[in-house]
């Protein structure tokens, strides 16, 4: 498998749970949608061989599954950083300057929107609203929501992923 | 196990003691031994401002103090004022506390749970300055409000189906199965004038007529929680504050068309909804308000939650149905319309969240009471999301025709810092704006949809003279544009050509005749294209340029942004009679492009500007500017 390996009981392991997930939704109508999030909650993402596997499980072509990964934003066929962070684009937070804090998580970490920082620690997105607009402009990392976010802030909030 | 509608009663005169302080009836929560309850906004904009920390806090205090008994904490979903949360409301008195800090927690306890002595200072504040105890009752930002899609929402415990049973939760599909037939429903559904709270405003009495007519042995029902408009949040807070309203409406919608399957599409970006919601619906199979021969009847319904993967287009029907079949989310032309052939090519009914939450009141108090509510053509109320530059952002539901003058001012408390009020953007991504001419319209479908704009699922962002419209409507089309399923070429193709266009004018470099061609290539897009999406990309072009085509003049004729937003064109100059040579924006330009000092004056190297703007912000006394000062 494409994930990095840590031995392979680790990768079989995963391509067990990833059998599992597929036989579960084997006679569900549409099994497709939900079978790629839990392969994703599985790996992180979704390789080339992960697709093919479910592609082979559920007896799909592989160009269906391809299709319907490259068409949903929130399925990555990228490995995303251990703490994801997504800088919410959504109409309030952008009037209220969502891109000024997107430009300094850029430069601040040194990486594009949709990168990933070198070690694997830190990704960033610009992602859709999340709906807490009231606490605009928001920025989520994993599930930790950060509300009034001004630029001169970024740097204390990524203190809170430094590890000892 | 519920079997019949005995049990439920039963359960609901039970439950409806446990919660009469709540009701305000406490002679009777005397009977069951409470004292105090206490709610605590668990969800959204208070769960991200703190109001775990809050809950838990005060849950020790209790707990040390052995009160448990006495004092229960209800975790609930949103109470609607999200700008001063974390919320909590004390009952009896039905205190609200705002800006809830742990720390506060103590004193709390101590001076109003132990002292009877509420802590004044937490307080919401109105708009004439005067500190309000009983904030959803007599504060301006509740007054004016009425709410029957969130009448749950903030009062009870969403994880509880109990509590939903004790607030008349289950009567409504109780009523159906015992006294109504499947065509009675569909009946007072179109008595009742209902209208589609997800956009378009479709009359769902007739959407159901339709699929009821149909003589197939499978239909299905489904849910839009799909809710991707941005500013938009009244869906996700149903679903994590009130989740049974919606099984039980889906349920009733299943009954009337002769349905035994529903589906919900929820955006797999509202984990919290989605953990709610599957909770709920588990609870709602304990209890047997879902699965076989419900509530003792031969009617059988199931509910499946299906996860959306981060596609807008997703929200227009015949895409969510195509997603749901595990297909790229792609739309259909219509007719054949859903209620004929949908989901699996079977008959299927799609109603967004809201509007299922106002279906069990409907059913319960009748089309004639519903119809009292709101303007000629659009009954009842719609919940407001307003956000953006307000004083008070937060969710509001009130009568349909209320107008936006008192929405903004009345009850959201304005434009904070003393700024003017530009205008409103309603219909997020299809929708357009509402300048200040129109702040006394009365809000209905049709009106919003003669100014220009529409509905929408609700979103209202409000924009205040610092947002460029010509910069909001390049967002806009950005996101359409991105979000363009690359079905139809009217919009995968225009939506892009509509963005560049907007780009070369916000960078300086428009021409007259792009403005001729934004207009031609809207009417043109909005005509052609296959979908929901397509169709109304445009809008926001088009609203725009009606209300405030100076803007786009400045920007193509002047070179200027009249707001200070669009980088290319603005220029930071220092206003040299206002200067007093104190030196600081040089120190702080990152770039070094100012000059000058106490003899010489301080200049802007305008090749070396970055237009970062920290230097407007640290000078004292307000001399660079990079618009024309208001007023001169």
């Amino acid at each position: 498998m494409a994930n990095e390996c840590n031995g392979c009981e680790q990768a079989l392991a995963m391509e067990k749970a990833l059998d599992e997930v597929i036989a579960r939704y084997k006679d569900t109508k549409g099994p497709l949608i939900p079978v790629l999030h839990e392969a994703q909650a599985i790996y992180g993402y979704l390789p080339f061989e992960v697709q093919l596997r479910i592609a082979e499980g559920l007896d799909l072509p592989l160009a269906d599954v391809y299709g319907v990964v490259s068409f949903y934003t929130g399925f990555t066929t990228k490995p995303k950083g251990k703490y994801r962070i997504s800088v919410c684009m959504g109409t309030a937070c952008y009037v209220k300057g969502a891109e000024a804090i997107l430009d300094k998580f850029t430069t601040t970490l040194g990486i594009n929107v949709g990168d990933c920082t070198e070690d694997g620690k830190f990704s960033l997105d610009a992602c859709r609203c999340v709906g807490a607009c009231g606490l605009a402009p928001v920025v989520m990392i994993n599930d930790d929501v950060y509300g009034n976010v001004i630029p001169e802030n970024v740097e204390n909030i990524l203190k809170n992923y430094e590890e000892a | 196990m519920i079997k019949n509608v005995e049990q439920l009663n039963f359960l609901r005169d039970k439950m409806r003691k446990e919660m009469a302080l709540r009701r305000g009836v406490e002679a009777e929560a005397a009977e069951m031994g409470g004292r105090m309850q206490i709610l605590v906004c668990g969800v959204a904009g208070c769960q991200s401002s703190g109001s775990l920390g809050v809950y838990n806090e005060l849950k020790n205090l209790i707990e040390t103090n052995k009160l448990e008994d006495e004092i229960k904490i209800i975790s609930t979903g949103c109470m609607g004022l999200c700008a001063l949360g974390p919320l909590m409301v004390v009952y009896p008195g039905r205190v609200m506390y705002t800006k809830v800090k742990p720390e506060d927690v103590a004193e709390i306890f101590q001076s109003h749970i132990m002292e009877g002595k509420p802590v004044e200072r937490l307080f919401a504040v109105d708009n004439d300055g005067t500190k309000i105890a009983d904030a959803l009752g007599q504060h301006s930002f509740y007054t004016k409000q009425l709410k029957i899609a969130l009448k749950n929402c903030g009062t009870i415990d969403p994880y509880s189906i109990e509590e939903y049973i004790g607030v008349d939760g289950y009567q409504a599909l109780a009523k159906v199965l015992k006294e109504m037939d499947p065509e009675d429903v569909v009946d007072t559904m179109k008595e009742s004038n209902l209208r589609g709270r997800g956009g378009a405003g479709f009359p769902t009495g007739m959407k159901w007529a339709f699929a009821a007519s149909q003589q197939k042995r499978q239909k299905y029902v489904c849910c839009n929680a799909d809710e991707g408009d941005p500013g938009a949040f009244m869906d996700r807070s149903v679903l994590e504050g009130d989740p049974h309203s919606v099984i039980e409406a889906m349920a009733i919608a299943g009954y009337a068309i002769g349905s035994n399957q529903g589906y919900v599409y929820v955006r797999a970006e509202y984990p919290v909804a989605v953990k709610t919601l599957k909770a709920a619906i588990q609870q709602a199979k304990e209890y047997g308000f879902l699965g076989q021969n419900i509530l003792g009847t031969d009617f059988s319904f199931d509910l499946e939650v299906r996860l959306g993967a981060g596609a807008f287009v997703c929200g227009e029907e015949t895409a969510l149905m195509t997603s749901i079949e595990g297909h790229r989310g792609e739309p259909k032309p219509r007719p054949p319309f859903p209620a004929v052939k949908g989901l699996f090519g079977e008959p299927t009914i799609l109603n967004n969240v809201e509007t299922y939450a106002t279906i069990p009141r409907i059913i319960l108090n009748g089309a004639e009471w519903f119809n009292s509510i709101g303007t000629e053509k659009s009954k009842g109320t719609k919940v407001f999301a307003v956000g953006g530059k307000i004083e008070r952002t937060g969710l509001v539901e009130v009568p349909m025709g209320t107008t936006l003058r008192e929405i903004v001012f009345d009850m959201c408390g304005g434009i904070p810092n003393g700024k003017e009020f530009k205008a409103a953007q309603t219909g997020g991504p299809s929708g357009g704006c509402i300048p200040a001419e129109a702040l006394d319209t009365p809000i209905d479908y049709d009106n919003l949809i003669a100014l220009g704009s529409m509905m929408g699922s609700g979103g209202l962002i409000v924009m205040d003279e610092d947002t460029c419209m010509v910069d909001l409507a390049r967002f806009f089309l950005d996101f359409t544009f991105d979000e363009s399923c690359g079905k139809c070429s009217p919009c995968r193709l225009g939506t892009k050509r509509m963005y560049e266009i907007l780009e070369k004018i916000t960078q300086g470099k428009g021409e007259l005749e792009d403005i001729e061609k934004l207009e031609v290539l809207a009417r043109n897009i909005k005509n052609s294209a296959l979908c929901g999406l397509g169709q109304t990309a445009p809008n926001p072009i088009l609203s725009t340029l009606r209300y405030f085509k100076d803007e786009y003049m400045a920007h193509v004729v002047d070179k200027t942004c009249p707001a200070g937003v669009c980088k290319s064109i603005i220029k930071f100059k220092i206003d040299n009679e206002l200067c007093r040579s104190c030196g600081i924006c040089k120190k702080h330009c990152p770039v070094g492009a100012i000059s000058g000092d106490k003899q010489n004056p301080y200049i802007i190297d305008q090749d070396k500007c970055i237009k970062c703007g920290v230097c407007a912000q640290k000078c004292p006394f307000n001399s660079i500017l990079h618009r024309e000062r208001k007023g001169v």
